[in-house]
């Protein structure tokens, strides 16, 4: 009853990192609680993926292996958790708050009748109690919450919680898990669209272009910024609704959410709605030409300046010392 | 076709809060409540798919205070049909108990298509639609950005982490609509007009108890004050000095 169940997505072989942060915080908590961690891998073939969960803290792996939970839908994946969750009767359930991981997290609070708190950054135990904290109104605000139902069900911001260093070679001991499920929803074609791009919400920097960027060609300075920092390409709004960075790029309170280490905005004003979304990265730099451009209020370093002559030099000078 | 379109109203994206005496909620007033931005786009396709196939009636499902209906009028007046309020205080309800009321109100309300928003920009749950669909073990597709119907099915595109997915299913089903599905139209006077006259129903809601507990509200914490490091490339490799050695992030 104390254990907690952690959902571990992964894509093309490999766990997100999103995942082994939930792993990681997830055993944490477990200790706390006087349980263990149990990992949840679902899939075709994954017994050996799980049996890894053990280098971020899993006590055990149940892998639940079928062709028919080949790809994720709600339905199929909800109802595997949700059976997994009814043998083992965890005190909680964590998933990374990835698009999968707030879904299976609905549905799995509507198939369990359990209470969900999404996108939590900070997850503790007071009074013995699960307790998290979780931004609403695009994080104008933070809210406290406790559970009044079990199992608990949590999902955590990407790139908020350390995954640790991974203790090699200590593996999960893995227990295969039969569940019989019926999708109702069929997946007819997966497209990557990474192409070897950095994810966004996983990135450890992101450079974001704005209006100030003036058309599409022109991100080819910040892609070259990006490629020196190992860091994603983010837009704002205004950059996206203008065609000429996809939707998917999009920084902000209708776009995504990104809490990388680093995060350097370029001809972007700060609008509020823009702040939403990347309000919690740890250092942000502003490059903007109108010094009172509201995102030099929460900047860590501004620079006042044109970016057509500032970001390329920028990338001159980290040369020298990356 | 019955389509039917779940909307909440949320204070206006811009809107300073403040939290309330009780340390647990916002004010709820001092700033505009608009309809959620993503509810837009549920509406706006499920208005363009009844114009396209026709004869379809496109219905406008709410929970919250009775001054909900300013916003619902503006569903309407993007040619949703009629309205069907549940009127209580959406402030501590959490989405388990949302999305209970929507679906037991749902059995009432025939439905083949009902489109949700991803999220409510409040509480920024983005739960309520998946959970509707367990309830009434429909099909769903979340965070959709291309919708096509054809005879009884629905073909879905969205976006993931790092891919683009292409889900179907049969209907009924539900759908929840992510940025970049459609561009949704702005009312037009005549519309705004008829709209005033589109019957919209009270209904009282009986409101199950919360499956979470708020315990406080809180500011975020304030950032260090942030300094401007200079004007134009002069200040770069001060920049870099400061990213490397301060900050250490690089
Ligand atoms: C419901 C709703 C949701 C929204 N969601 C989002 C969201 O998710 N994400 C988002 O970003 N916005 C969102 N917005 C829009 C937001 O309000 C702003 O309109 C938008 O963020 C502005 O984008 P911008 O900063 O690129 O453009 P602008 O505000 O036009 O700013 C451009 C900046 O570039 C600077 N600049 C111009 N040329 C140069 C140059 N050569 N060198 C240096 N600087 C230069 C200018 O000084 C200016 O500060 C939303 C709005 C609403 C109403
Ligand atoms: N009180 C409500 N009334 C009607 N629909 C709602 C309500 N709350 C949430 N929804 C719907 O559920 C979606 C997701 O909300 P949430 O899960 O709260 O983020 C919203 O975009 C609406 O379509």
């Amino acid at each position: 009853m104390a254990d907690i169940l952690i959902y571990c997505e992964h894509h093309e072989g490999a766990f997100r990192k999103a995942s082994l942060e939930t792993v990681r915080k997830g055993a944490d908590i477990a200790g706390e609680l006087g349980g263990a961690a149990v990992a949840v891998v679902i899939g075709a073939g994954v017994a050996g993926l799980a049996a890894k969960t053990g280098e971020y803290g899993a006590a055990k792996a149940i892998a639940v292996e079928s062709d028919t939970l080949k790809d994720f839908t709600v339905s199929g994946h909800g109802q595997a958790m949700a059976e997994v969750a009814k043998k083992i009767q965890p005190a909680a359930i964590f998933m990374p708050a990835t698009s999968q991981g707030r879904d299976l997290s609905a549905a799995l609070g509507a198939l369990l009748e359990a209470g969900c708190a999404g996108d939590c950054t900070e997850v503790s135990v007071q009074d013995g109690k699960l307790t998290v904290k979780r931004p609403v109104y695009a994080g104008k605000t933070y809210v406290t919450v406790q559970f009044n139902s079990a199992p608990a069900i949590v999902s955590l911001r990407p790139n908020v919680f350390p995954t640790g260093e991974p203790e090699a070679g200590k593996t999960a001991q893995v227990e295969n898990m039969d569940v019989a499920v019926t999708p109702r929803e069929t997946v007819k074609e997966v497209v990557a669209t990474g192409g070897g791009k950095k994810e966004l919400t996983e990135a450890d920097a992101v450079v974001s272009g704005g209006r100030g960027m003036k058309n599409p060609e022109n991100y080819k300075i910040l892609e070259e910024l990006a490629g020196l920092l190992d860091a994603a390409v983010g837009a704002s709004r205004a950059a996206v609704d203008a065609g000429w960075r996809p939707h998917s790029d999009q920084v902000g309170q209708t776009g995504k959410t990104v809490s990388p280490k680093l995060y350097i905005a370029c001809g972007i004003s700060g609008a509020i709605q823009h702040l939403a979304g990347m309000r919690t990265s740890k250092c942000i730099v502003a490059i903007n030409k109108d010094k009172e451009a509201p995102i030099f209020q929460l900047a860590d370093y501004g620079i006042v300046g044109d970016l057509f002559e500032v970001v390329p030099s920028l990338t001159e000078e980290l040369k020298k010392v990356l | 076709m019955n389509i039917v379109v779940c909307m909440k109203r949320v204070p206006d994206t811009e809107a300073k809060l403040k939290i309330d005496a009780s340390g647990t909620n916002i004010e709820p007033s001092g700033f505009d409540y608009v309809p959620n931005p993503y509810d837009e786009y549920a509406v706006e396709e499920a208005v363009s798919l009844k114009e396209k196939v026709g004869d379809s009636e496109v219905i406008v499902l709410t929970i919250g205070p009775k001054e909900s209906v300013t916003q619902m009028r503006k569903f309407l007046s993007m040619r949703a049909d009629r309205g069907v309020l549940l009127v209580a205080d959406t402030a501590a309800m959490d989405s388990w108990a949302t999305a209970k009321m929507l679906a037991d109100a749902l059995k009432t309300i025939e439905h083949d298509i009902i489109f949700f928003g991803k999220q409510a920009v409040d509480n920024d749950n983005a739960s309520v639609g998946v959970q509707v669909a367990q309830m009434l073990g429909l099909p769903v597709v979340s965070r959709i950005v291309k919708f096509e119907h054809t005879d009884g099915k629905a073909v879905c595109e969205r976006e993931i982490e790092g891919a683009r997915v292409t889900v179907e299913v049969s209907l009924p089903a539900v759908f929840t609509a992510e940025k970049g599905l459609n561009e949704p139209r702005y009312p037009k006077l005549p519309d705004i007009m008829k709209a005033k006259k589109k019957p919209i129903e009270e209904r009282e809601a009986d409101v199950p108890e919360s499956k979470v507990t708020v315990l406080k509200m809180e500011y975020p914490p304030a950032r260090p004050p942030g300094r401007i490091v200079g004007e134009g490339v002069e200040a770069v490799p001060e920049l870099v000095k400061l990213l490397k050695n301060e900050a250490k992030v690089i």
